[in-house]
């Protein structure tokens, strides 16, 4: 059954983000502290356990399946309704500080990754995952 | 007849987004097809063409959520919402490797800590240089660097005029377009070809909208481990910037 992967995909990230927000208030700030991360976490595991392991094989990883494709739709449409009249009206200051931020990150990226595992694994992104 | 039809299409508008993402998308990736070889991934032509019409949006309707402003198109929103993306996102981590997780778990918490205080750095250094001399200002123009909320919240926190607010969201904005459009374009340079560099950009670079479509338009197997980490950059940037990172310029400044 498809709707069981929907609601088990519904759960994770319900408690997930209940937890970000307990974890935003218990350090005391007002956003929500790894919500969607811990979902991810919760959904790796749960996907391992037994009972949750048989129905997913039995159909209803289909209904995890098809929102792991709906992503990149999904991140179009996020592009489509950003503000980027906002970002350009902030003027130089607000150009300059997005832009370093951005090319600083950038450069640290190789210097905190791991020497020797380039190339490994994910190098070739197979075609059905490129479907949107 | 055209009145008819906008009414439909606004009646079911969350339809008519669908309708026209994947329009958008097949469009893209017969550009990158035709005139790029496919060397242009088709994910990055739609994201960019998401912005050119979220800039034409703008510029339409004098709003601040791009197309979506546009009433027949308002189910672009919800679509793009916070709520279907993190829904998404999540689903991206059915079939993630946890051995490359635990592998790379350091590094990632490092990177998180190192990108908030290097963005940080960049826009709180940007702000003294354009003349701004109060602590409080240059905070939120320096937690604007880290992300468009950790701006606010921070400015917010410790009472910034709501023109630094302000320009600290257009700083966070410029840095998440940033990231989704040049993220393709560096990967190569930058070794982002594998979970382990993935986990260290997500943390670095913070903005999780900016994050998912970068690596979207990179490579799809690497988001979970991106959005991994850059879902907690905001949680811990609002923790650094109002306390610990205010205090140092405080010191700093006087």
């Amino acid at each position: 059954m498809i709707i069981y992967g929907v609601a088990l995909l519904g759960m994770c990230l319900l408690i997930g983000v209940f937890l970000g927000e307990l974890l935003g208030q218990i350090i005391g700030v007002q956003a929500n502290v790894g919500g969607v991360g811990i979902s991810m976490l919760l959904l790796i595991f749960l996907s391992h356990w037994g009972p949750v392991k048989e129905k997913l094989a039995d159909g209803a990883a289909g209904g995890v399946l098809f929102w792991n494709a709906m992503y990149i739709p999904i991140v179009v449409a996020m592009a489509a309704k950003q503000n980027v009249i906002g970002a350009l009206s902030g003027g130089w200051l607000a150009v300059l500080a997005g832009t370093t931020a951005v090319v600083l990150s950038f450069a640290l990226v190789p210097l905190l990754s791991q020497p020797g595992t380039q190339d490994k694994g994910t190098q070739k992104a197979t075609p059905e995952s490129d479907n949107p | 007849m055209i009145e008819t039809l906008l009414a439909v299409l606004s009646k079911n508008a969350l339809i008519t987004a669908f309708t026209v993402v994947g329009s958008i998308i097949w469009i893209s990736y017969w550009i990158s097809d035709k005139f790029s070889a496919g060397r242009i991934h088709g994910s990055a032509i739609a994201i960019t063409t998401g912005l050119v019409l979220a800039y034409f949006g703008g510029v339409h309707t004098g709003g601040s959520h791009g197309i979506a402003d546009i009433q027949w198109l308002s189910g672009i929103g919800l679509m793009g919402g916070g709520m279907l993306r993190d829904f998404a996102i999540v689903a991206t981590a059915f079939g993630v490797n946890l051995d490359e997780l635990k592998h790379a778990g350091a590094r990632g918490v490092i990177s998180i800590l190192l990108g908030v205080l290097v963005s940080f750095t960049a826009g709180a250094a940007l702000a003294v240089a354009f003349g701004y001399r109060d602590a409080i200002s240059i905070t939120t123009i320096g937690a604007g660097a880290a992300t468009y909320i950790v701006g606010p919240v921070t400015g917010s926190a410790i009472g910034a005029t709501s023109d630094v607010i302000a320009l600290s969201v257009a700083a966070g904005l410029v840095k998440s377009i940033l990231v989704m459009t040049c993220t393709p374009l560096v990967a190569k340079f930058i070794g982002l070809n594998n979970p382990s560099s993935a986990l260290v950009f997500g943390g670095l670079m913070g903005t999780t909208s900016g994050v998912a479509a970068g690596l979207a338009a990179t490579d799809p197997k690497l988001v979970p481990y991106g959005a991994m980490t850059a879902t907690f950059y905001t949680g811990v940037g609002c923790l650094l910037a109002p306390s610990v990172l205010y205090l140092a310029v405080k010191v700093i400044m006087e």
